[in-house]
């Protein structure tokens, strides 16, 4: 199929930027996006135009690090699977589809399609962590039983790629749900127990400080996220947020 | 050639290490703070390590090219992890997960490094669960334990299909409490271009900043290589885009002897290729073959009604369908090896029986697991049993709870539903085994330079058993080179800071920016994909499942013309100063293109057949592969002597006393 | 509780939040005691009468709605701004309504509708009823006829065309509203999980569709049944 692309370039983070349109001639429907960047860009080098800028590296959709807007929704139109996993089939000849970064003041362009999401890194050095020694001088593993229905939904939130795919499709460009992720998986597991309620109140603090928007529940995040985290867990984490303050006095 | 000399303690395996931590010199707390470490790496074995390191005391930078410490490439482990704890009781101890490792590397391997791996298995488990990885469970709210390939025990721990990136992120929590702590200084998006050393001992090294383009100096008091590995030789390949040997190869260069590049691991179960256009291959886990099951149709008419597509999977009868691994392999069945079962898929393609187009595709089938597990919850919910329809419901759910991330990802690559119609499968490469050659201290031979997880020539053999990387990642960052860095260190307690004024880092960087303008300068005619492909192409057909005296002669010609060309006409567009992909990506590529020449030398001078090394002039009739114990029990380390092919070959020993040596048999 | 707790983004979500519950409590109640119009005259000037007099909810809970009312839409907006500038530059094509509701996207609209209602409705209603009460200082809330004057007030109101189709509109602005507003203020407090969510959806979609219909049946029946 024959596409027509309009592409964000921006030379760095200094530059003004805008949308720049190409042709594509002959995409199999099997190649996935990236796949399909990747023919673009080696036409474009040929051309002797600079290629395209794009984050990936996994390309198996657990990295997290690919991450693009197009036709106006984060990891495009297919549902559960990111950037790296999209699929041509999902379009049609003669599309036009518009490729843009994912968009926050939290997640500055850094070049073309390219953003920082250091923020995200921030957030977890705030609290994503428990305080425990890796000298291995724990208990035993089975020393304290989990109750399965509790280690799934650890686990559930626990999958969270850190893409900012709920970041870039929230219309106030907030992080709630991934922050409540990490919230979450601790919060469901005796170990967290100790550090939760520090835990949320700094995670929640360093959140705001990083510039990302309120959450108006709209939802957006819980459709566009990769990894289909559920809203429970923001839900979830106003639940500790409250408690905690209440418990801290 | 000289015999190296890996520095195993004297005494009892059993008690090696434990003894030798006892032994060792320690640096007191207070020193450490005036000590600094460089990780390059934040996968598994990096991640691990510079937690561990700051939580010591020393002070701690680590660099890793992608944009945050938890992208590095072990977040795309599926299976599993293996450990030695014996929950289910099935026998399992540490000398077993011991005797499968030595066996399944095919009597490669160092014994006291694989036994030290056994021993610490445990801890790893204990470790994790501490940081709040959400393995498995079962009902009881106890761990759960599922089989890997090549064993006859339940030891490997998961987390759904994404063990690795559970693994991960807990060591990413824990180097994340670090970094709040100020012990370690994060630098993403770096890529290390070059070891500095400064009287013969490894004291820095030269980084990229790939956000700005900036060469930067960074100092410390050793350094620790932690890359991963080097499977992207290949081109197509299931590592990450960006996965390198870079790190590696430049300290190869700088005189740490670089061990057994040919042993490479080709996965049996991965989705085949569609097209020119592939820029990577998926892995499917091998936990799949706990249930799935492989086959090929028996008749060839068959065949070629499937490529045409007037045939589907489903109408062939079930006795006209080969299950090659059950027939050859009545012992393990589906769960050999997986370079076991990598060769006899290929054994069956190159017969004309692959099931796709290309003719390189077999097929991996569940619809009998999901029978037999919808029975088995028929019966527990006391169904009817006879319901077919019903049956394959219950069993599809079953499958589904185990595999449905794997499936999800299966349908979304190939467009086609594995719970109705079978998997196509095909081996592709996916680890490699070889790596910076490393004493039992994990230290290379340069010293003060470690290498750690799949970037050293590790604890694998010739071919690594599933679920043992993470293992092994894990281990040697929290448990093992925490210990035997502070033996060197402990020198260094009055050393001072490491200046990067000096000369030797002046050389370097110098080194470093006159590579990087020249390939900007060459405005060529050729992108640098198009050289990676053409590498990619000579490795696989010439180094890759089968190899040949005369075909490793050809790669290696072959490989060297390439580098000679890339140098001539590649074209890398953009500038120095910025953010430039190609620029990243033609650095990667020129060392491959250096590596691969040592690939296929190694190849070429290891005249057997072991693990993942195939040479079609060592097999037995029946096709296995046929190991020479009398002339190659050793590891083959190399030293560069400016060109690839002028290597040197340094053989350490390989010495089984506590093993007996034995033909590997799966039958 | 810590000082800085509701300074933060949570924080502000819960408290609105509780504006919000609060305020749907506030339309619960009211719609009750309008719903008695409806029924008997009588009824509905005995309730008024009670609530405008009693000094339990004069000066506790109208002061409280008062300020919630305030707060809620100063808050609202306070917040409204602070997410626009979370996202300087935007898309060149959006695409919003495959990922959410026109409802939770505007929200901003269609509270400023009842912002916007909200000052009509004082003038009509709130302000003649102080003025009435503690200005004037006629606490009795008779007419010079000596029956009570609220119905009469009310009827009043509803003579007006122009004014019953404002009413209305704002009503479905109303409902629009509370269409995501209710089960958006129990995900904020934390109540939405798992299988409650579910019902509470459905239970939110029936609050925030009859109680505006109440609404405008009040209105409706006010205006039909008297003569022009
Ligand atoms: C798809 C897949 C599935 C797998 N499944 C399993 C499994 O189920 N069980 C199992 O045991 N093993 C599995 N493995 C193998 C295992 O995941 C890896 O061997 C292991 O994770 C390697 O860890 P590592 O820490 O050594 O390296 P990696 O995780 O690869 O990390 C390398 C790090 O080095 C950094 N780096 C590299 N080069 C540079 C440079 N030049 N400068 C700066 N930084 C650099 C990267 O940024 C990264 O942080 C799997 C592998 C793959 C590819
Ligand atoms: C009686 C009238 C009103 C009721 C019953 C009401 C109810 C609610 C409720 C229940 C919420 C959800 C709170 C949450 O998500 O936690 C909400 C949100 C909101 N309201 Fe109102 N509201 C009213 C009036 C107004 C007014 C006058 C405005 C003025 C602008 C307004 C603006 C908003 C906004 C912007 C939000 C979204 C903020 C958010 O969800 O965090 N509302 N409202
Ligand atoms: C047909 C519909 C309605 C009728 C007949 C009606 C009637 C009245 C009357 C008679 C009063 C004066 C009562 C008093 O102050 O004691 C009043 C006050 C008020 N009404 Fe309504 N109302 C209607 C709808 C609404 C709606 C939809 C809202 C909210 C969005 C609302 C909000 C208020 C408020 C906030 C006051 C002031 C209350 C106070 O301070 O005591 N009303 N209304
Ligand atoms: S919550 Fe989902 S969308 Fe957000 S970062 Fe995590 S995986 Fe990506
Ligand atoms: S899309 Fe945004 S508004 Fe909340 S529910 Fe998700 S963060
Ligand atoms: S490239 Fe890793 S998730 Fe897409």
């Amino acid at each position: 199929m024959n596409l027509k692309l309009k592409i964000w370039r921006q030379k760095d983070a200094n530059d003004k930027g805008s949308m720049v349109d190409y042709d594509i001639q002959n995409v199999s429907e099997h190649m996935s996006f990236l796949e399909m960047l990747d023919v673009l860009n080696e036409e474009l080098i040929e051309k002797g135009v600079d290629p395209v800028a794009f984050d990936h590296d996994c390309r198996e959709g657990i990295c997290g690090m690919c991450s693009l807007y197009i036709n106006g929704e984060a990891h495009g139109p297919d549902r559960r699977v990111t950037t790296c996993q999209l699929h041509m089939r999902k379009f049609k000849d003669g599309d036009t589809i518009y490729i843009e970064p994912f968009r926050a003041n939290a997640f500055p362009v850094v070049k073309d399609l390219v953003v920082d999401r250091s923020a995200f890194d921030r957030i977890q050095h705030a609290g994503g962590y428990i305080s425990v020694n890796t000298s291995g001088n724990t208990q035993d593993a089975n020393a304290i039983p989990i109750p399965k229905d509790n280690a799934d939904l650890a686990f559930d939130a626990a999958t969270c790629i850190g893409c900012g795919a709920c970041v870039a499709s929230c219309k106030n460009s907030s992080a709630m749900l991934y922050v409540s992720a990490k919230v979450s998986q601790f919060a469901l597991l005796p170990q967290g127990q100790v550090e939760a309620k520090d835990r949320v109140l700094n995670m929640v603090n360093k959140m705001d400080e990083e510039g990302f928007g309120n959450c108006t529940n709209t939802g957006a995040c819980e459709v566009q996220c990769p990894k289909g985290i559920s809203l429970d867990n923001i839900s979830r984490m106003n639940r500790e947020f409250l408690s905690a303050n209440i418990k801290k006095g | 050639m000289g015999n190296l000399n890996s520095g195993v303690p004297k005494g009892d395996l059993k008690n090696k290490w434990t003894n030798y931590k006892d032994s060792i010199d320690l640096v007191n707390p207070a020193n450490k703070r005036n000590i600094d470490v460089i990780v390059v790496g934040t996968g598994l074995a990096g991640g691990s390590a510079s937690a561990t390191l700051a939580e010591l005391g020393y002070n701690v930078k680590t660099f890793c090219y992608q944009d945050s410490p938890r992208r590095a490439h072990s977040i795309a482990a599926q299976g599993g992890i293996n450990a030695a704890k014996n929950y289910q009781g099935d026998g399992d101890s540490t000398y077993r997960l011991f005797y499968d490792t030595i066996k399944g590397g095919d009597y490669r391997s160092r014994e006291a490094n694989v036994y030290r791996l056994a021993e610490v298995s445990t801890n790893i488990i204990d470790q994790c669960v501490a940081q709040g990885v959400p393995f498995a469970r079962d009902y009881g709210g106890l761990l759960d334990n599922r089989s890997f390939g090549g064993v006859l025990v339940s030891r490997t721990f998961y987390a759904k299909g994404q063990t690795g990136q559970q693994l991960l992120l807990g060591a990413y929590s824990a180097m994340n409490r670090q970094i709040a702590r100020g012990k370690i200084k994060m630098y993403n998006r770096h890529e290390m271009l070059d070891v500095v050393i400064v009287d013969g001992k490894a004291r820095g090294i030269i980084a990229r900043n790939l956000t700005t383009g900036e060469i930067e100096r960074h100092s410390a008091h050793a350094v620790v290589l932690a890359s991963g590995g080097y499977g992207n030789v290949y081109f197509l390949s299931t590592n990450a885009m960006g996965s390198n040997v870079t790190a590696a190869w430049k300290a190869h260069k700088k005189g740490a002897y670089f061990a057994n590049p040919c042993y490479t691991q080709i996965h049996p179960t991965c989705i085949p290729r569609s097209g020119e256009y592939q820029s990577k291959l998926t892995l499917m886990s091998e936990s799949l073959r706990n249930d799935g099951r492989i086959w090929v149709p028996k008749k060839k008419e068959d065949v070629e009604s499937l490529r045409k597509g007037s045939l589907k999977a489903t109408d062939i009868k079930e006795e006209d369908r080969d299950y090659y691994l059950e027939r050859r392999y009545p012992a393990f069945g589906n769960l050999v090896p997986r370079d076991v079962a990598s060769r006899a898929a290929k054994e069956r393609c190159d017969a004309g029986f692959g099931v796709n187009q290309t003719g390189e595709a077999v097929f991996l089938d569940f619809s009998s697991a999901i029978v037999r597990y919808g029975k088995e919850q028929a019966l527990l919910k006391g169904l009817d049993e006879n319901d077919s329809s019903l049956i394959k419901n219950l069993g599809q759910e079953i499958v589904k709870s185990k595999y449905g991330n794997l499936f999800q990802m299966y349908e979304k690559i190939v467009d086609e539903n594995p719970y109705e119609t079978p998997m196509m499968i095909y081996p592709a490469v996916h680890y490699t085994m070889g790596g910076i050659w490393v004493d039992y201290n994990l230290m290379t031979t340069v010293p003060g330079l470690y290498a750690i997880g799949e970037a050293n020539f590790s604890d694998h053999g010739a071919n690594r058993l599933g679920a043992s990387a993470l293992m092994q990642g894990l281990a040697d960052g929290y448990f093992v080179l925490p210990y035997t860095i502070g033996d060197y260190l402990s020198d260094d307690i009055r050393t001072g800071p490491i200046s990067t004024e000096s000369k030797e880092f002046e050389e370097a960087e110098n080194k470093v920016k006159e590579q990087l303008s020249s390939l900007i300068n060459n405005k060529g005619k050729h992108s640098v994909d198009y050289y990676h492909k053409k590498l990619g192409k000579i490795m696989w057909d010439e180094c890759g499942m089968a190899r040949t005296e005369d075909g490793l002669k050809k790669a290696m010609k072959e490989i060297k013309d390439l580098r000679d060309d890339f140098w001539k006409n590649v074209n890398v567009p953009g500038g120095l100063h910025e953010m430039n992909k190609e620029l990243e990506k033609a650095g990667r590529v020129a060392d491959f293109l250096e590596l691969g020449e040592l690939f296929a030398k190694d190849a070429l001078e290891r005249n057997e057949s072991c693990g993942g090394h195939f040479r079609e002039e060592f097999a037995t009739p029946e096709g296995e592969a046929k190991r020479n114990d009398k002339d190659y029990t050793y590891v083959s380390a190399w030293e560069y002597k400016g060109e690839p092919s002028k290597a040197i070959l340094h053989k350490e020993e390989l010495i089984f006393d506590n093993i007996e040596v034995k033909e590997r048999s799966y039958k | 509780m810590s000082k800085s707790t509701f300074y933060t983004s949570v924080g502000y979500k819960i408290l609105m939040a509780l504006s919000g519950l609060f305020l749907m409590f506030f339309l619960a109640q009211h719609l009750t005691i309008n719903l008695l119009s409806v029924i008997s005259a009588e009824a509905f000037n005995d309730a008024s009468h009670f609530m405008g007099t009693n000094p339990l909810v004069q000066f506790l809970l109208q002061p409280v709605l008062i300020f919630a009312v305030v707060f809620h839409f100063v808050m609202g907006f306070i917040l409204e701004l602070k997410n626009r500038k979370a996202r300087s530059t935007d898309y060149a094509y959006k695409n919003p309504s495959t990922s959410s509701s026109w409802m939770s996207r505007n929200m901003i609209i269609s509270g400023i509708t009842i912002l916007a209602f909200l000052a009509l409705h004082f003038l009509d209603f709130w302000i003649p009823e102080i003025n009435t009460k503690y200005i004037v200082g006629d606490m009795s809330g008779l007419m010079p006829d000596g029956s009570f004057r609220y119905f009469q007030e009310l009827q009043h109101e509803f003579q007006s065309l122009p004014r019953v189709i404002a009413y209305v509109v704002a009503f479905g602005f109303l409902s629009l509203h509370l269409l995501h507003g209710f089960k958006s203020s129990f995900q904020s407090i934390g109540l939405t999980n798992g299988k409650k969510r579910a019902t509470l959806h459905k239970f939110g979609n029936i609050f925030a569709i009859l109680v505006p219909l109440g609404f405008v049946f009040i209105a409706l029946f006010h205006f039909l049944t008297q003569s022009h």
